[in-house]
């Protein structure tokens, strides 16, 4: 609905370009309508018309789902009415009443889970960006098969989710599966096969699956990051008796800062948003101590059939995010700014 | 000019864009149903067989007739247990589905609450044959009692308990186990030099959900009391509960590997290659022959019934099965019924149960000797006489989300060496309950 009738003033505002078609045959008629538009405004209005498509789409793809997602949650969405959502009663608060109470079942569960994420996202960003940075520099210098192993390392990233994930599953299985063969039969490190899909060594299971596959990113972004830093700088400093670790506090740590400032927030967006990972690795159903929040709201829906209320938790992460990044985004220019 | 041309381009693209995504709330692809022209209508298919490839080979030759006889081409994709419900619930909300469907039949009334479905009302019952050609246990399982059925069984099921004729043998045991202890005790003589006495599907909602059914009605429970509230918690069905979670905890017979089995193939496997002796399963046909044992290696007895001075009910199988279901939003409506109709027929019901070890739904079926055989017979007298069906409740379906994941989780702690107590298992399913009222 909201698509349709964006383009319009948009249209008006530009070339006029509806009317066009029919005009064309008269030769002269084009200028005409255009005449009708003050040419200031028709300077002004062609970039947003340019800019209309990605509006629309952007309108499309991630506004009016989230608009939507925000109604459901104040609504009583429950198997009787999902096919035909309209005629759901309203629900009020409700839907974010149970939510937050963290003495019921449902309110509980969530804040656990919440918790949950809270630790694997600190954890997982730290150690995402840790790797990252750290291969960034190392791989600073030219020398023999770098290449090679920039490769290797971004194979991770560019191999498709599932079917990283789902390798790392068979891997994890307690009986048939190649960390228990390592851990217990070939390197007897073990005496007994501990169980990694379930229990609380999912949680590690989960952060070791979901660090292999988004630290590339991380060791991208910071290798082109590291590039752009003048060779200038660390010939002057060297001359003036720095070494590695010095150049490395002095130079490379703060001239990377803009760009830790972006792949930060971005991992902390991703990973505590993550799904694939622990839908994938888990089947479906995560064991607690790894259930991460999306996968949480996810299944919450599922189980009870309550869109309503898997909706307004949806809306509450939504919020908490944004709170999050606005604090960050702040806090973190002020102190760019000043420096 | 050239800068208009390039802006009504962009507008009219966008204004496409805008179109075609709003537009299109219809059922799956194919050619509309104008016209006698070839229609496609899609289908999920459950996962019967020993693998999602293996069902598609299975139902292969009987879509390949079904394109000859009637010109519609059926494209099926065979839905793992796990997420079968997920995406039928995906596929109402959004009204972007199958146009045919299967469904476990326990979940009929939760899903005929939603509307989804088209209603098989007397005039369509007729078309397929009419109601009395169907199997009464069967046709009870196909949506709320008085309201015409969401959907028409195919797959008629129970539960029994499957047992290794040569591991028995090897252990000098002579016949399979008539009471739990005796299970126990058997399971027990079996378990060793790393096999064990019994497989479980430790990880899947659908399996523990069943078998917390089947023992909570040895035990007296009932899942929802006379106002339709939830009671997933009563002392009956802990005690259920822990009868079933203590075969592993408690009696050590079960592999605590078995927790981790979530996809609905892996129990059968552990059985089918001689690394349990026992399983207590519906019929396993098909992944037996692929796993290369045969019908002879392996006995079908019924799970041993409660002693009847504890009180309880003598219920020892539930009435599984599968339904087929026409998704109300498929614009070929008239060529699905075509399709039920076939998957209904005689021919069909014979060839594609044979195949699953299942039992025909419809009487006509039985007249073939492939029917006869002892597998089959046994769970037929299951079925006929001490399998209970799910309450057909709208609520159904999440009991078995609920409780199914409840028991999940304590079979985790379970194998990860917790001491499982009663007070757990209450708390755990106190949960299930609260989490069931709350959503409601």
């Amino acid at each position: 609905m909201v698509a349709s009738t964006t383009p319009r003033p948009g249209a008006r505002r530009g070339t006029g370009a509806p009317d066009d078609g029919p005009q064309r045959s008269g030769g002269r008629g084009p200028g005409r309508v255009a005449a009708l538009i003050p040419v200031r405004l028709r300077r002004l209005g062609l970039p947003y018309l340019l800019i209309l498509p990605a509006i629309v789409l952007e309108l499309l793809i991630h506004l009016v789902p989230m608009l939507v997602g925000i109604w459901m949650s104040f609504l009583k969405l429950t198997q009787f009415f999902i096919r035909n959502w309209s005629a759901a009663p309203g629900a009020g608060l409700a839907n974010y009443e149970i939510a937050v109470d963290f003495d019921s079942a449902v309110g509980g569960s969530l804040l656990r889970s919440f918790t949950v994420t809270v630790a694997f996202t600190v954890l997982a960003v730290g150690l995402c960006w840790l790797l990252g940075t750290a291969a960034a520099v190392l791989m600073q210098g030219s020398f023999r098969g770098r290449g090679v192993l920039r490769t290797l390392f971004l194979t991770p990233y560019a191999l498709p989710a599932y079917a990283g994930v789902i390798t790392w599953s068979f891997m994890f299985q307690r009986d048939s599966g190649m960390v228990n063969h390592i851990l217990v039969e070939q390197s007897g490190l073990l005496d007994e096969r501990p169980f990694w899909l379930i229990g609380g060594n999912s949680f590690v299971a989960l952060l070791v699956t979901y660090v292999w596959r988004i630290w590339p990113f991380a060791f991208l972004v910071l290798m082109a990051g590291v590039q752009n830093i003048s060779d200038e700088l660390y010939e002057a400093s060297a001359i003036d008796g720095a070494g590695w670790w010095r150049q490395l506090r002095s130079i490379t740590l703060p001239m990377l800062r803009p760009v830790n400032q972006v792949v930060v927030l971005v991992l902390f967006l991703w990973t505590f948003n993550d799904f694939n990972t622990p839908y994938v690795l888990f089947g479906g159903s995560a064991p607690e101590e790894a259930d991460l929040i999306s996968i949480h709201i996810y299944q919450s829906s599922f189980v009870t059939w309550n869109f309503g209320s898997g909706s307004a938790m949806s809306v509450l992460l939504l919020l908490f995010l944004l709170l999050v990044t606005a604090v960050y985004l702040v806090t973190t220019s002020r102190r760019t700014s000043r420096a | 000019m050239r800068i208009r041309k390039l802006a009504t381009t962009a507008l009219a693209g966008a204004l496409l864009l805008a179109a075609s995504a709003c537009g299109d709330d219809g059922g799956s692809g194919g050619p509309s149903a104008e016209g006698g022209a070839p229609k496609t209508l899609t289908y999920w298919a459950s996962n019967q067989g020993p693998s999602l490839e293996a069902d598609q080979e299975i139902l292969k030759p009987e879509l390949d007739r079904f394109k000859k006889e009637t010109g519609i081409e059926v494209k099926v994709e065979v839905v793992p247990w796990a997420d079968l419900l997920n995406r039928i619930l995906a596929a109402t909300t959004s009204g972007q589905g199958p146009d045919v469907l299967n469904i476990g039949n326990t979940w009929s009334a939760s899903l005929q609450a939603t509307g989804a479905f088209v209603p098989f009302d007397d005039t369509l019952l007729a078309k397929l044959g009419g109601r009395d050609r169907f199997l009464g246990p069967s046709l009870a399982a196909t949506g709320v009692a008085g309201q015409p059925p969401a959907a028409v069984p195919i797959y008629g099921m129970t539960y029994g308990l499957m047992y290794n004729k040569k591991m028995f043998a090897e252990a000098g045991i002579e016949a399979p186990p008539k009471t739990w202890d005796e299970l126990i005790e058997t399971g027990k003589k079996l378990t060793k030099d790393g096999k064990w006495g019994l497989a479980v599907e430790g990880a899947s909602v659908t399996e523990n959900a069943h078998h917390a059914f089947i023992f909570g009605q040895q035990h007296g429970a009932e899942l929802f009391d006379a106002s339709g509230r939830p009671q997933f918690d009563s002392d009956a069905q802990v005690a259920a509960t822990k009868q079933f979670l203590d075969l592993m905890a408690v009696h050590k017979i079960v592999n605590p590997s078995n927790a981790e089995y979530g996809n609905g193939t892996q129990a059968v496997q552990d059985f089918t290659s001689g690394k349990a002796g026992m399983l207590m399963w519906q019929s396993i046909a098909s992944s037996a022959k692929a796993a290369g044992m045969g019908e002879d290696e392996y006995g079908v007895a019924p799970i041993p019934l409660p002693d009847p001075a504890q009180g309880g009910k003598q219920v020892n199988g539930m009435v599984a099965g599968i339904n087929m279901a026409i998704f109300k939003h498929s614009r070929n409506q008239d060529a699905a019924l075509e399709f039920v109709k076939f998957m209904t027929s005689k021919q069909t019901q014979q060839n594609l149960n044979k195949v699953y070890g299942s039992l025909p739904t419809v009487k006509d079926a039985y007249d073939d000797p492939a029917f006869q055989t002892e597998h089959i017979k046994a769970f037929q007298q299951i079925l006929a006489t001490t399998a209970a069906p799910l309450p057909q409740v709208p609520e159904e379906s999440q009991f078995e989300t609920l409780v199914g994941t409840a028991m999940n989780e304590l079979f985790a702690d379970v194998a990860s060496g917790k001491q499982v107590t009663e007070e757990h298992i209450k708390a755990k399913l106190t949960e299930a309950d609260e989490k069931m009222q709350a959503g409601s």
